[in-house]
């Protein structure tokens, strides 16, 4: 059961090898017993989880299961779900019980798979190494001195740790594939529109999408199939045909041209993760795949462009949190704007803060144009260069992180240090195009290598192909922390 | 750009959120180098550019105005702060 793939577990649990509520109990046993480790979990309810698992034998029984039905997935403390409290990983939501499903919950319910617990995330998804989170630090089961990257760092660490055979994350600037490269596990962040954002709580909504992580390719597709959908609760919802994203899994990689931004290779990326990076493209030459050089002249700036982009639309999506109608209120205050002010102050922690205090800044009078257009326009030069790219190629590839997972507190005291690690992944959000990263071996103190795989908007199934060929001749992706 | 003290205290003031001195002082700094590091923005000439709010070039979804919600009142004042009567306290406004 630890190491199956969702298909094998499909397999048995159609084939009546296995309960759901077998599958449900082995890892809720292994959070009881783990957990305490790596802090993965903020809240696991046994009662709920089971009662789903026995639902999901009962749709299994009559045979009418489809591929996810009683598979057991770590979901993000960012979907709303009904009944389950839903942090965000902030003091600030401490109290807040849910009372309707995000789109993405609706939607795994639907298809029988099993809430196993919420994940442990930064606050409000405002992180990268997980330690900006209300309910503690979590750590990277491949070495434990090591941040599992965030924002979705309990989810990463939930699949790497084998608490749970595939969880949910959300990508604002990279908060699903850097903790998925640090973590050595398999994410994808989609196009932008085609996951709904309804009652997933809102940090940067033009950037803003959720995604899967799990240990392959395969297992990805299979949890987009369920992910993806129109959904008219959220106003930037793409309609679209479904498509089923494991179709062109098996399609041979000959003739694929890979593009290598040269800004991407010049500099920045350490030795070891260049290394693995080089191996992996070698493989993918075995695979009859080309690379070309291509470029990327702007995306450089996607850093300065996204933190003014992602904090001029927190500052306003945070504001609803006024400790009026649900979430933390101040104990004592001397009038409403007071009761604002320090509900604001104590439910809200430092780096929240700071990106509400920036956004607000950026937004305010007579800086509206010298920053807020001006990153716009930026973010129209960095897509107008990944459309060039895509004449000489199919995908883009390149280092997920910069280097492997650093130590927990070496950079939570400067922020700058901290921003960069999502270098070569914010560009995918402020585009809205798909990308992915999957492990590609080990670098320094044996710590997990991701390849960031990009591709032109709605090439999900692409993304899928080249990830999984490239899994079908290695074996990064069955490599276990533990 | 440089950020003042007062800068600090008037944009918290605007974001609602209560800031001491100290606070004031070590988020100055932090803002300070975040800003500096957003100023190589400037660096590209922008004026020939229009601006891309949207990833995707979709216009906003519009739909009939008829009631698609259905009360959950009880439901949903049952997680709030302060509550009475179906009414949501909050500290007296109006003297």
């Amino acid at each position: 059961m630890l190491n199956a793939s969702l298909k094998e577990l499909s397999k048995q649990l159609a084939e009546k090898k296995l309960s759901s509520v077998e599958l449900t109990s082995f890892f809720l046993q292994r959070i009881k017993t783990l957990n305490p480790d790596y802090n993965a979990f903020i809240t696991t309810n046994e009662e709920m989880s089971l009662a789903q698992a026995v639902d999901a034998d009962k749709m299994l029984a009559k045979g009418e299961g489809g591929p996810l039905t009683g598979i057991p997935i770590a979901q993000k403390d960012i979907f709303c779900a009904k009944g389950w409290l839903t942090t965000c990983g902030s003091k600030m939501l401490s109290n807040f019980i849910s009372p309707y499903d995000a789109g993405v919950i609706e939607r795994f319910n639907l298809a029988g798979a099993v809430n196993i617990g919420k994940t442990n995330m930064d606050e409000f998804a405002m992180g990268s190494s997980n330690e900006t989170s209300y309910y503690g630090i979590v750590r990277n089961p491949w070495d434990t001195k090591a941040v599992p990257g965030g924002s979705s760092g309990g989810a990463a660490c939930s699949v790497a740790a084998r608490l749970a055979p595939a969880a949910t994350g959300t990508d604002t600037g990279g908060s699903i594939r850097q903790p998925a490269a640090l973590c050595g596990i398999s994410g994808i962040k989609p196009t932008y529109g085609l996951v709904s954002r309804y009652g997933m709580i809102a940090f940067a909504s033009s950037l803003d999408q959720a995604g899967p992580m799990a240990k392959s390719a395969e297992d990805l597709a299979l949890l987009l199939n369920v992910m993806v959908g129109f959904d008219a609760r959220d106003s930037t919802s793409l309609q679209r045909a479904q498509e089923d994203y494991t179709s062109s899994l098996e399609k041979p990689l000959s003739g694929l041209r890979i593009g290598l931004p040269k800004e991407y290779f010049a500099k920045g990326m350490s030795q070891d993760v260049e290394n693995a990076i080089d191996k992996a493209l070698a493989e993918y030459r075995k695979l009859g795949a080309e690379t070309v050089e291509v470029a990327l002249p702007n995306a450089p700036l996607s850093i300065p462009v996204y933190y003014v982009l992602a904090p001029a639309e927190a500052s306003s999506n945070l504001s609803r949190f006024d400790g009026v109608r649900y979430g933390h209120r101040a104990e004592s205050y001397s009038g409403l704007t007071d009761m604002y002010r320090k509900s604001r102050a104590e439910g809200f922690g430092p780096e929240v803060k700071r990106r509400i205090l920036i956004g607000t800044y950026v937004l305010s009078h007579g800086y509206y144009d010298a920053y807020y257009i001006k990153a716009q326009k930026l973010r129209r030069l960095i897509a107008q260069d990944f459309a060039e790219a895509y004449q000489q190629c199919d995908v883009i590839m390149g280092p997920t992180t910069p280097t492997v997972a650093f130590n927990l507190g070496e950079k939570s005291a400067d922020p700058i240090q901290m921003y960069l690690s999502d270098i070569y992944t914010s560009a995918a959000n402020l585009t809205g195009m798909p990308a992915m990263s999957i492990p590609i071996g080990f670098g320094e103190k044996n710590r997990p290598v991701g390849l960031h795989i990009i591709g032109n908007y709605f090439k999900e199934a692409q993304l899928l192909n080249v990830a999984h060929q490239y899994q079908r001749v290695t074996d990064w992706h069955l490599k276990s922390a533990v | 750009m440089n950020l003042s003290l007062n800068d600090v205290k008037r944009i918290a003031d605007l974001a609602y959120i209560e800031i001491d001195e100290n606070q004031a002082e070590a988020t100055l700094a932090q803002l300070s180098s975040i800003f500096n590091m957003i100023e190589t923005m400037q660096s590209v000439d922008t004026s020939a550019i229009e601006p891309m709010f949207h990833s995707q070039s979709v216009s906003q979804r519009l739909r009939e105005d008829i009631v698609t919600e259905s009360d959950q009142r009880v439901l949903f004042q049952s997680i709030a702060p302060q509550v009475q009567e179906g009414l949501y306290l909050v500290p007296q406004v109006i003297e």
